[in-house]
């Protein structure tokens, strides 16, 4: 098999994409980050204790959970998919974590458990995805429903979570620095990040998915197994919701079937606005990162303001969408 | 009698008698309807009242699901024309006039009608994917509506107003009028003129439609209006109902259960052929099952559930591929 990881390219295609110094790929994610900093100086400019290190490292600490689930989502959409269970599986994975507990099982158990319980549903929306012909948006949209009705069957009160495991996860920081710190979760989430970005980049698998995303007709013919690939891309992502579910009850120490409501919307916003192209097949997993904390500084900019309403976060989180997506526009036009 | 079974809205219409007849075992007199004032009463108007929101956003999304779009944002359309409508009412010197309630429900239509240019432009003037140009005003319009009303539910005391929603004309509830009127008339539009076939010929190619002739970009402008307007009166007689606007309850989720009605009513997502009359079945069905639900003394969340286990049933029964595995037995039977 070609090592898909590094195409032998005709030489001539080379210098002309160097000449003008930027890859055309590169330029949403560079958009984001630019973005990025401009946020950061306007709230450095405009309120005081914004500058402090710890206000940046709590975006991390408060998004440690969305971050999780935006890897996931970043493997779907790159096949050019999209899943909207994401949301209802973190609930699920709370309050199935939280009901478990609580019955005294052991931690060393549960966690495991709801791990697999969440990359189990992901491999059976995959499934039927790829077995039944059914659109992604219908089959995790039953998914989420399937998911959302569980918890809620479960229990429909929120649970506390006591568990010595689970406080610990809960209450252990690391510090840097007196009164600079971040939680287990940011170091778990951004494992999470690396080892996806790493698949992403350099393993078959990984150049499987871009490829699927580029033309899955294509990729089938060069023998790709797109199947199977994509299979794994919702069993990723099922896997990551989990993942971020055991986050979020750590964060919340407690199992509730309405928590993360609309976190799906969360996770594709976070995705676009990373620059990851939507009918998949272009994007950085750097890119989802930079779009996380675009959406964590949005919330707290609006907090250190006081004066905004809550709702102009979804306003401002619109108007981010909006732009990006036209901008997307734009650099795959000029591309064809 | 084959004929019959294969018929595509056999089988909803066969779900929906079925569910009707299970709520006679639970309460006697379900089907029992009563003239009490003039009005008529019973179960069976319940149903078709509180469908109502969902048959006039379903009818909606039938028309952009035709032509290969998809319409998130109709949830917040309708919180966007029940915050407009309550607070120009809100404001007026007398809150019974009728002229006032006119020119506060035309301005909520307006409006409406404006975001679904708006959709309508960035689907197919920009060439964003539908999910997404929706998802835009999914998110942002839900924060625009919360500004309205500031966060606020607006409660309005005025009789006109009230009527849309709550009020009976001929012993009929006028919200129901209002709904048999829409789908009468797009019904007549669609299949008494060509309309129709255009709209299903955009949907099936948008290509070959456009080297038809066809002017694909006005027709498919057009749909998305036509969702968003159908939207606004969902939400007017949803905020009637209740004499108030919530910004936060008012179509939430409705989306997923219009689009659930139109696959039920045997829509192909896909675009192309489209059947009001099935997505009109599936709204009410979906209504029937949240009464059946309440009368059989179930949770009122495992509808979830319920919903999970239809959508996947139906998705799976117009899977072609599904059909290929399962009944490949009984059909080579046949042809042998």
């Amino acid at each position: 098999m070609i090592d898909v990881s590094a195409p032998p390219r005709p030489a001539t295609a080379a210098p002309p994409r160097r000449r003008r110094g930027l890859d055309r790929r590169h330029v949403p994610v560079l958009v984001t980050l630019g973005l990025l900093i401009a946020m950061y100086a306007t709230g450095v400019g405009n309120y005081e204790n914004f500058s402090d290190t710890q206000v940046l490292l709590n975006v991390f600490v408060d998004n440690a959970f969305l971050l999780v689930v935006a890897v996931g989502m970043t493997f779907v959409i790159l096949t050019g998919g999209i899943d909207l269970s994401v949301g209802a599986v973190v609930a699920l994975t709370t309050v199935v974590a939280a009901t478990l507990l609580d019955a005294g099982w052991p931690a060393i158990v549960v966690l495991p458990l709801v791990l697999l319980m969440g990359t189990v549903l992901g491999l059976g929306m995959g499934a039927v995805i790829h077995y039944f012909k059914v659109e992604p948006f219908i089959a995790t949209l039953a998914g989420m429903f399937l998911a959302r009705g569980l918890s809620l069957l479960i229990n429909r009160n929120s649970i506390p979570i006591t568990d010595p495991f689970w406080t610990a996860m809960a209450q252990e920081r690391i510090r840097f620095a007196p009164g600079v710190f971040i939680s287990t979760s940011v170091v778990i989430a951004l494992v999470a990040v690396l080892i996806g970005a790493f698949v992403l980049a350099y393993t078959r698998f990984g150049r499987t998915v871009y490829a699927i995303g580029g033309n899955a007709d294509s990729a089938l013919l060069m023998g790709l197994p797109v199947g199977r690939t994509r299979i794994a891309v919702y069993t990723v992502s099922g896997f990551c919701s989990s993942l971020g579910g055991v986050l979020l009850s750590f964060y919340m120490l407690s199992g509730y079937s309405l928590h993360a409501q609309g976190m799906e919307l969360d996770a594709i916003a976070a995705v676009v606005i990373g620059g990851v192209l939507l009918t998949g097949g272009s994007g950085y997993l750097f890119g989802t990162v930079l779009g996380v904390l675009v959406l964590g500084l949005i919330q707290t900019i609006i907090t250190f303001q006081g004066t905004l309403s809550s709702w102009w976060t979804k306003i401002v989180i619109g108007i981010l969408l909006f732009a990006f997506i036209v901008l997307q526009r734009l650099v795959t036009r000029r591309a064809r | 009698m084959t004929a019959l079974t294969r018929h595509r809205l056999f089988w909803p219409a066969v779900v929906l008698v079925l569910l009707l007849v299970s709520n006679v075992f639970f309460a006697p007199r379900f089907f029992s309807i009563t003239l009490q004032d003039g009005h008529l009463y019973g179960s069976l108007i319940d149903v078709l009242r509180s469908s109502t929101p969902l048959v006039l956003v379903a009818l909606g999304m039938t028309v952009v699901i035709a032509t290969g779009g998809i319409d998130l944002s109709v949830g917040s359309v309708m919180a966007i024309a029940g915050a407009l409508a309550c607070l120009m009412i809100g404001d007026l010197p007398d809150q019974g006039s009728v002229g006032g309630v006119l020119l506060a429900v035309v301005a909520a239509v307006g409006l409406a009608a404006v975001l679904g240019i708006w959709n309508g432009v960035l689907v197919t003037v920009i060439g964003i994917q539908p999910i997404i140009a929706t998802l835009i005003l999914m998110v942002a319009g839900r924060g625009i509506a919360q500004l309205l009303t500031d966060g606020q539910i607006i409660n309005v005391s005025s009789p006109p107003f009230r009527m849309i929603g709550a009020g009976y004309f001929l012993t009929l509830p006028v919200s129901v009028l209002i709904v048999a009127a829409v789908v009468v008339a797009a019904a007549l539009l669609t299949r008494r003129s060509a309309l129709g076939v255009l709209v299903e010929a955009v949907g099936a190619s948008p290509t070959a439609s456009r080297l038809a002739g066809i002017r694909a970009r006005g027709l498919t402008i057009m749909a998305y209006v036509f969702a968003a307007v159908c939207a606004a009166v969902a939400g007017l007689i949803f905020s009637s109902n209740v004499a108030s606007a919530d910004s936060n309850a008012a179509g939430n989720l409705i989306e997923l259960d219009a689009i659930l009605a139109v696959v039920i009513g045997g829509t192909a997502l896909t675009g192309g052929r489209f059947s009001l009359a099935g997505s009109v079945l599936g709204a009410v069905l979906i209504s029937a099952l949240d009464i059946t639900t309440y009368t059989i003394g179930i949770p009122a969340e495992t509808t979830l559930l319920f919903k999970a286990v239809v959508v996947v049933v139906l998705c799976l029964s117009q899977s072609a591929a599904f059909r290929a595995v399962v009944f490949r037995r009984r059909t080579v039977g046949a042809s042998a």
